[in-house]
């Protein structure tokens, strides 16, 4: 298993009968090819058989498209479709505004040579190193253009093209920085690949199309880039080329290109579209890798945007779960789920909704296959919560040979007395007293009065078979493990989490509809040695028992340790009252650590329950004990191959900490307050890995994160979890769960341990094929998970999600989901860091994206020039996420970011769901200087990039984990004094940590949305007030994720290039 | 010499020294064949109301290897300002404080009726006393209530000024971290895991950095810890402790013992005294409901379904923890002893409890507290009340620490001690190469004194019989004593005590006269329960019955009616040591020597107060006194014999461990018909109470208090009447004696007639 560390899993791993070379792919991930290295195996075939595939391609995969150009693809592909509402729509969009990207890169493909020139010259000039940023800057403007709006004008093929083409070049380009003097290349040549592709008589088709829908539906076709812009990019490239021009077929017509583009948009268009009612632009997702002088980057494609047009076109909506493969709305967007049959997408959502039919197809497109799986996520008020089926004393009803649980899925027979299992195709008998007489559907009578058999999520009641040692479970408990050591204590948090304590746990969660809840609570402080708390109801004061036998540590009492807050408040109050002034006078500045979780763990088995730490820590644990830790800070690591030992956990002791947590169900959360180096790698192994999650306050101050702390803590401690939860994801034969992401632990290959599971952990599980899969049968998913409430009751919770299987490819692009593919890969490239240089992984993610797409490209988007950029709709800001991610701190080798905050980054994402990932890759940057401060609505964030920001704007950025107010130096006095009642900006405190509360509609606008994203996300975030051109920006300025970052990695015009330039090598 | 007795008496109320010969024979030859060794029986602190002590400190003879203390028995030159040691000559100058020294201003000490004298060390600060309790909490809630009860009360029965400190254990063991307020501290340890005293300080912060924990510097109080605090201080906070400590609650399934971690407990106690205060007087006060069951020092498993060894199981070496588990203790003994520390055990349970491997806890450390209760017999609770009432008087007397060293003229030297006390293994001129008992040094430490602690020292002669003392010279020995008084104070009590040679051939009369059955019979016995406890039982009869006959054959030589020794006149028989045999044939049958029908523990416990009590005490564990009570007279001593039961008699009979109250066949149908509530037999009532009456007295006076058992004629527990009396009736021949007389008992044990015969047949034929 270890080898799957590498990010490229899906495809290549993949069951290939014929790679013999599995193995040894993976081991020489060799200096040579250390991009194939990983994948291994596949490597090597990967050139041969794409070679193959790509000769084969164009018979086998897309039939359709050597005749006529993509046009007719189009039709077909919609036809082919369910969906029914696409076609005019696809016709509508009309690829117009791509075409003009099309243009410019002709139909390279067939031309090796020159291409590979091309690209050796851009590569040289443009992409390579990071740095010649404005190189890169320059192809990118023909990647698209931003959204509707653009629409019309642009296209128009022939004309516009070429006006646009000078301007650009004229404007753009920075005439010195490339070799290849762009312009005039731009222009012969980008007329030329046009021809290329449009040789099929393509001319004609793209035109219409382009012209009429194009530009009115389609925003996309982003004017100015269409037509010209090609021209510019193609000429960059082909720069060199150009004269042997002849070489490229495009040479020929320029026109004759612009048609073609289209109907390249049109092809691949189409199939998403049809989803797309709003007349999406899918055509922008196709961009021209090409560099070009500056390019606009309103033209590349827009996560913001793509946002906002699926809330358009989507939100508010109700989605109904009745079909296979139905691909839900992004994560960004509000809707209600009404179940149908299928699990919610809050529950589950794939990368795809449509798996390949066989293995070598999945090996082909590379494109993960895996679900994102939140077992307890929240449900919206207005969607109604799972029903909970009791079968009585004999369990749930369960196929006996793959153990499946009744669902929706099942296939009722010989009226009724018996079912097929749709997951293993077993014949089971019904038992007498679940035996009901099918209608002449052949579906049950009571099929919508029993949850199990109408709808994809729901639970079943438990019986003793399913609890540890057969014995119904004791209520769970939470045991709240204070350090007070000297800095602790200095710092006021002592006394901070004692008060707070108080009210919180009022608070405790508790079941839907129950009085009160159930939950104990204990409490242990610690330093060097270990206080326990006897608070039974019973006494008059609290007693406190030491245990210094850190080496073997062991729970010195058992009744009145775990109590019921509502019993026994009045010394849990008298405690929480003096722990603070108890060590008031406490030097010891030492602590441990293994042994306090050690104490929780052994606490909850000796009142055989299970349990969630929330331990507070303030350093490194030092002292001598099992678990004692060493700094082993080394900036020197880093960048070299030995960089991955920062993020392996140091010693064995908390490894099997965690193995003993997961199997006595003790969750811990650790609350980390650290004010240098803790190894944050060693010490969030346990909490890691038992489902719980680590929080860190650097520097901790009580008047300045006091709050945010608390928010989190309140957060934390409030969230609905269940306990001891074990997890098994079943799945129709042909395919199965081959590995799991999370904090979870496993012991087996098949069953996911959580000591606990809140509603924000998710799973990642990536599927393999064993088999080829059925197009009629489709794939199904079912997860159950057992666990036990916050009540003490043993429930297991059943989803089901069935998927659409196809052989064609385009099918599978159409149903991708990029929110869900970017969280398989954080995950994965998160992981693979363990075992592998940062930059063999890094090179890894590029490449799959690059082989991605070159996928697509190759056989489901139409014939077009090698030195177009052609992306799936559904996968157009992939990119954007992919760079952000490569960005992301631990994938960063950079010696100014702490090992510390990285290792946590890399920890906490591992449990993300996808939701949480797309925000932390995709920060919301949302302007407010100019809003309408009566408005209810939020206004729309920008894009993250420098260039959003104005001198006298005010912006807030959040990604779930920070959140910065950004003020501009020329921002208007009232608004700064509106805001902080203060008369210019130059007297702002640099470290204010919240809002002041002033009563004007502005603050409290301000103070609304700020409260509102607080409460709406999944930890509190501490919000920084940066100025502009202050020190702290730099912090701020490593969120903007569209721009270079500070350290170290590429913009995402840049990168899109360089994927380009990857593909084009890739296709050759 | 008639005067003999008296001697003795007078020499036992002065000087609380008994020996087993009043004069010596003068060589060792003859001392060796008169098997009963010199040895004496030495109550080292016996009561002396009368004694006021000296503050000032004793002189001391210069020579290094003697030491010895300026006595009454010295030559003084008062003209030069000389004396000379009595015991090795050495002439010694008498110390400036003592210039105005004169024939009629003589210093007390050299006064002949101060030949046992306290001095008091001014030296030094007055040391505190030290309580620490180790409280078992497995126990059933009445007896847990009650024992609560009992050592809150206690703490009012402390001197004030003395520390306590309380540790609790079951599954684990707590030490209480006293005057805490608003929350009531303790640390806690594994009961499973033993620590040496290092690291335990270091557990319970107790290393010297007071700034590592964060306090000022404690050095202001080094009297004192967190954890051993004055009662008069942390009184209501104990008392509180007290009353909140709640039953161990770790679950104890069906078919468990609860777990108890006694031997952790006990090694912590020791521990934190040996790191806190050591060399100080200090008692660490163990009371358990049960057997260690984990941990170092178990005794058993924690299945109740293997029971815990018994006699049976030690032999076959069935006993699988009694090994290890002695070892723990007896390495806690002697890390006790060495600091001075006591160990006492009260222990209270329906079975064994484990004190076969805890014995040399109180055996070493001079504990007078072992003890068993039985709480279903008399209520835990008045049991240990009567337990603190008795403790409370001995408080007031009980010393702590000492080193106790004899000194001794050059023609005896001492072999050995058989008492609870341990060896310092300080050698010395006056130490015998033969070892009896604990030998090998002349100096003992004994921690625990209380008055009634009783040593058997062991001497031997070794004057060589060609050597002849001269006429009239005596031989000396010095006990000194130091000890810490409850005071506080240390005080040095030095008993000197002479005792005159005589030629065995041609005094031999008057060194028989002077033969002291009674010490010579405890004397023995000691060494018999020495010789069982290290031996195998079988082997100690046998050597007993040696003893016996030779000491019946030598008693020959003193009988002037049987100088050929060819028959044993009954005549010399009962003059010599009749008593003697009696004595021996109960001690035989005693539970010392028999472990049959007694578990390991009760045979401990038997022993161990065997050991350390006075010798009256131990004539009656010996040999119970049987009192009659009866309407032909008043109360009056008989026999120990089957043939004093008589139906109309209610007997009263003391064992030491066990007051018993039998009433005869009659009796007891007469009180069935109650006709003691009649006021016409109000003479009958008072016959039922009086033997009720004077056991009361015995009950309140004795310590450990006695076990009280009121039964009557056929009752079950008349067994311990019966298993006691002289069988003279049994199944076998009760037709023969007289039938009127006496109860039939029913046991295959010899007679004490049967006994006797035996004896004197062996002794008379040729050589056993």
């Amino acid at each position: 298993m270890s080898q799957q560390g590498y990010v490229a899993a899906p495809p290549y791993s993949q069951a290939q009968p014929g790679m013999g070379g599995y193995q040894a792919g993976y081991g020489p991930p060799g200096a040579t090819q250390p991009h194939y290295g990983h994948y291994g195996g596949p490597t090597q075939p990967f050139n041969a058989p794409p070679t193959a595939s790509m000769m084969k391609s164009p018979p086998a995969g897309m039939p359709p498209t050597p005749v006529s150009s993509q046009y007719s693809q189009n039709v077909q592909q919609n036809g082919g479709h369910r969906y029914p509402a696409p076609p005019a729509a696809s016709a509508a969009y009309g690829q117009p505004p791509q075409s003009s990207y099309n243009s410019m890169s002709p139909q390279s493909p067939p031309t090796t040579q020159q291409i590979t020139n091309q690209m050796g010259a851009m590569s040289i000039g443009n992409y390579a190193p990071g740095p010649q940023a404005p190189v890169n800057s320059v192809a990118q403007q023909h990647h698209q253009r931003p959204a509707p709006a653009m629409g019309q004008p642009q296209m128009h093929p022939g004309p516009q093209s070429p006006p646009m083409s000078p301007q650009m070049s004229s404007t753009q380009f920075p005439p010195a920085n490339m070799p290849m003097t762009a312009p005039p290349m731009a222009g012969s040549p980008l007329s030329p690949p046009p021809m290329a592709g449009s040789p099929m008589g393509a001319p004609p088709m793209g035109a219409p199309p382009m012209a009429g829908s194009p530009m009115g539906a389609n925003p996309m076709g982003a004017p100015p880039m269409a037509g010209p812009p090609m021209g510019g990019m193609g000429g960059p490239f082909p720069g060199s080329p150009p004269p042997g021009v002849g070489g490229f077929q495009q040479a020929g017509p320029g026109p004759q290109g612009f048609p073609q583009q289209p109907g390249q948009f049109g092809g691949p268009m189409a199939g998403p579209q049809p989803g797309m009612p709003g007349g999406f632009p899918s055509g922008p997702s196709q961009l021209a890798g090409p560099p070009q002088k500056k390019l606009d980057p309103d033209s590349i494609p827009s996560p913001t945007q793509v946002i906002e047009d699926d809330q358009v076109r989507r939100g508010g909506q109700i989605y109904a779960t009745n079909l296979r493969g139905q691909v839900p709305p992004l994560v960004t967007t509000q809707f209600t789920v009404q179940d149908q049959g299928n699990a919610s997408p809050r529950f589950m959502r794939c990368t795809t909704y449509s798996l390949p039919c066989t293995a070598d197809l999945a090996k082909q497109c590379q494109v993960p296959l895996a679900s994102i799986i939140k077992p307890l996520a929240r449900l919206p008020k207005n969607e109604t919560p799972l029903y909970v089926v009791n079968h009585g004393e004999t369990g749930p009803i369960r196929c006996n040979r793959c153990k499946a649980y009744i669902c929706p899925f099942m296939h009722f027979t010989e009226g009724g007395r018996r079912f097929q299992c749709a997951f293993c195709n077993c014949v089971n008998e019904v038992p007498v007293f679940y035996f009901q007489h099918l209608d002449h559907m052949g579906r049950r009578v009571d099929f919508y009065e029993r949850p199990e058999l109408s709808l994809g999520s729901y639970e079943f009641e438990a019986t003793l078979d399913y609890c540890k040692n057969n014995k119904p479970p004791n209520p769970p408990a939470f045991i709240f493990m204070i350090d007070v050591s000297y800095n602790n204590v200095k710092s006021g948090l002592v006394k901070m989490i004692c008060n707070e304590l108080k009210t919180l746990l009022e608070k405790l969660p508790k079941e839907e509809g129950s009085e009160s809840s159930v939950i104990k609570v204990g409490f242990v402080t610690y330093n060097k040695v270990l206080h326990f708390y006897n608070v039974k109801s019973a006494l008059a004061q609290p007693q406190m028992m030491v245990v210094s036998d850190i080496a073997e540590m062991f729970v010195p009492l058992l009744d009145g340790f775990l109590v019921n807050y509502q019993d026994s408040k009045a010394v849990i109050y008298n405690l929480l009252d003096q722990i603070p002034d108890m060590f008031a006078n406490s030097n010891e500045s030492e602590t441990v650590f293994a042994p306090v979780i050690q104490a929780g763990l052994e606490a909850l088995k000796a009142a055989e329950c299970s349990g969630k730490l929330f331990i507070f820590q303030s350093a490194m644990p030092t002292a001598e004990a099992p678990g004692k830790l060493k700094n082993r800070d080394d900036k020197k690591l880093i960048g070299t191959d030995k960089e991955k030992t920062l993020f392996q956990p140091q010693k064995s002791v908390y490894e099997q900490l965690a193995k003993d947590c997961v199997a006595n169900g003790c969750s811990v959360d650790l609350f980390l307050f650290p004010s240098q180096y803790v190894d944050l790698t060693t010490m969030a192994s346990v909490p890691s890995h038992t489902g719980g999650s680590v929080y860190k306050y650097n520097n901790f101050q009580v008047e300045t994160d006091g709050e945010h702390f608390l928010r989190d803590l309140r957060k934390d401690v409030q969230k609905p979890i269940g306990f001891d939860a074990v997890m098994r994801v079943r799945t129709s034969t042909g395919f199965r769960a081959t590995d799991f992401f999370g904090a979870i632990h496993m012991n087996n290959t098949t069953d996911v341990e959580m000591a606990a599971v809140d509603c924000d952990k998710a799973i990642t599980v990536e599927f393999k094929h064993d088999d080829s899969l059925g197009e009629d049968t489709g794939a199904l998913i079912q997860c159950a998970l057992l666990y036990t409430t916050l009540s003490g009751h043993r429930r297991l919770r059943i989803h089901n999600l069935s998927l659409n299987c196809s052989s064609q490819l385009s099918d599978l692009y159409k149903s991708c989901e990029t929110d869900s593919l970017i969280n398989f890969f954080a995950k994965s490239a998160y992981r693979a860091i363990l075992n592998q240089p940062i930059k063999n992984v890094r090179e890894i993610l590029v490449n799959q994206t690059a082989h991605m797409l070159a996928c697509y490209r190759k056989n489901c988007a139409s014939p077009s020039a090698a030195s177009q950029l052609i992306l799936p709709d559904t996968m157009k800001v992939f990119p954007v996420y992919m760079n952000s991610l490569m960005k992301s701190s631990p994938l960063v080798g950079s010696t100014e970011l702490p090992t510390d905050d990285r290792a946590h980054q890399r920890l906490s994402l591992l449990a993300m769901g996808v939701e949480e990932t797309q925000l932390l890759l995709y920060p919301r940057l949302i302007p407010l200087h100019n809003m309408d401060p009566s408005s209810d609505v939020l206004p729309a964030p920008v894009r993250c990039s420098e260039e959003r920001l104005s001198d006298s704007g005010l912006f807030l950025l959040e990604n779930g984990h920070s959140m910065f107010l950004w003020l501009g130096q020329g921002s208007s006095p009232d608004l700064i004094q509106g805001l902080f009642n203060l008369p210019s900006l130059a007297h702002l405190q640099p470290d204010i940590a919240a809002l002041p509360e002033l009563d004007n509609p502005l603050s409290k606008k301000i103070r609304s949305i700020v409260s509102d994203l607080l409460e709406k996300r999944f930890n509190s975030m501490k919000l920084h007030i940066v100025r502009q051109k202050d020190k702290p920006e730099i912090l701020f300025r490593q969120f903007l994720v569209e721009d270079k970052s500070v350290h170290g990695g590429a913009s995402y015009m840049d990168f899109l290039c360089f994927v380009h330039r990857e593909i084009r090598q890739l296709l050759t | 010499m008639a005067s003999f007795a008296e001697y003795i008496a007078q020499n036992e109320e002065r000087d609380g020294v008994r020996f087993s010969w009043n004069v010596w024979p003068s060589s060792r030859l003859e001392a060796t064949r008169m098997v009963v060794p010199i040895a004496a029986l030495f109550t080292p602190l016996k009561e002396r109301p009368d004694l006021p002590p000296i503050q000032y400190e004793p002189v001391l003879c210069s020579r290094a290897t003697c030491r010895a203390v300026l006595n009454p028995l010295c030559q003084v030159d008062y003209r030069a300002k000389l004396w000379a040691c009595n015991f090795c000559y050495q002439r010694n100058q008498f110390p400036p404080s003592y210039a105005g020294i004169s024939e009629v201003n003589q210093p007390a000490e050299l006064l002949p009726q101060f030949s046992t004298i306290e001095y008091v060390v001014q030296r030094g600060p007055p040391m505190p006393l030290l309580f620490l309790y180790v409280v078992d909490t497995c126990i059933e809630d009445d007896d847990l209530q009650a024992l609560k009860e009992s050592l809150q009360m206690s703490l009012s029965l402390l001197p004030p000024a003395a520390l306590v400190g309380l540790i609790t254990f079951g599954r684990m063991v707590q030490v209480h971290e006293l005057g805490c307020e608003g929350i009531s501290k303790s640390y806690v340890f594994r009961g499973t895991k033993d620590l040496n005293a290092k690291q335990l300080q270091e557990m319970l912060g107790l290393t010297k950095p007071a700034a590592t924990q964060g306090r000022a510097p404690q050095t202001q109080q080094p009297l004192c810890n967190r954890f051993l605090q004055p009662v008069q201080k942390v009184d209501m906070n104990l008392t509180d402790l007290l009353g909140e400590l709640q039953r161990d609650p770790w679950p104890v399934t069906q078919g468990k013992r609860p777990l108890r971690s006694l031997g952790v407990a006990l090694s912590i106690a020791v521990g934190l005294l040996e790191c806190t205060f050591p060399n100080t007087g200090a008692r660490i006060m163990t009371f358990i409901g049960g057997p260690a069951t984990q941990g170092p020092g178990m005794v058993v498993g924690d299945e109740l379904k293997t029971p815990i060894r018994s006699w049976h199981d030690i032999e076959k070496d069935g006993a699988k923890f009694l090994k290890k588990a002695t070892k723990h203790y007896e390495s806690l003994a002697s890390r006790a002893a060495a600091n001075g520390h006591i160990i006492d055990i009260y222990a209270c349970a329906l079975d064994q409890t484990g004190l076969l491997e805890m014995k040399c806890c109180p055996n070493h450390t001079g504990s007078m507290g072992t003890l068993l209760v039985y709480s279903f017999h008399t209520p835990y609770k008045t049991t240990l009340t009567r337990l603190y009432l008795k403790l409370s008087v001995f408080f007031v007397n009980i010393f702590g620490l000492n080193s106790f060293s004899p000194q001794t003229s050059r023609e005896v030297k001492v072999s050995g001690a058989i008492g609870p006390c341990v060896s310092l293994n300080a050698k010395g001129p006056c130490v015998s190469e033969n070892e009896i008992g604990t030998g090998g040094t002349s100096q003992w430490k004994v921690c625990g004194f209380d008055p009634s602690t009783t040593l058997a020292l062991y001497f031997e002669v070794v004057n060589q019989h060609n050597a002849p003392i001269p006429q009239g010279g005596r031989g000396a020995i010095q006990f000194v004593t130091q000890y810490q008084h409850s005071s506080g104070q240390r005080r040095i009590r030095v008993t000197t005590t002479a005792r005159n040679w005589a030629d065995a051939q041609s005094q031999i009369q008057s060194i028989a006269a002077s033969f002291d059955q009674e010490a010579a019979a405890i004397l023995m016995a000691r060494l018999a329960v020495y010789r069982a406890e290290t031996e195998e039982g079988p082997d100690v009869l046998r050597w007993l019955d040696r003893q016996l006959i030779r000491l019946v054959r030598h008693s020959t030589i003193y009988c002037p009616y049987c100088p050929l020794a060819a028959h044993l006149c009954s005549a010399c028989f009962s003059l010599c040591s009749y008593w003697l045999f009696t004595f021996m044939f109960h001690l035989r049958r005693s539970p010392f020597l028999q472990v049959f029908n007694n578990s390991p523990d009760e045979s401990s416990f038997y022993r161990h107060h065997f050991n350390r009590q006075d010798l009256t005490q131990a004539l009656i564990m010996v040999q119970p006194v049987l009192y009659a009570y009866s309407f032909n007279g008043p109360p009056e001593p008989v026999l120990l014999d089957s043939s004093s039961i008589l139906p109309d008699r209610i007997l009263l009979m003391d064992t030491f461990f066990q007051i018993l109250i039998y009433h005869g066949e009659t009796v007891a149908q007469w009180r069935k018909a109650k006709y003691h509530e009649m006021p016409e037999y109000e003479n009958f009532k008072h016959l039922l109470q009086a033997p009720v009456d004077d056991a009361q007295e015995l009950l309140h006076t004795r310590f450990p208090m006695p076990r009280y058992i009121d039964t009557e004629h056929g009752g079950s527990q008349a067994r311990f009447l019966l298993s006691k009396v002289n069988p003279s009736q049994t199944h076998n021949n009760m037709y023969t004696w007289g039938q009127e007389s006496g109860a039939p008992i029913l046991t295959d044990d010899v007679s004490l007639q049967v006994f006797m015969d035996h004896l004197k047949k062996l002794a008379v034929s040729s050589a056993a």
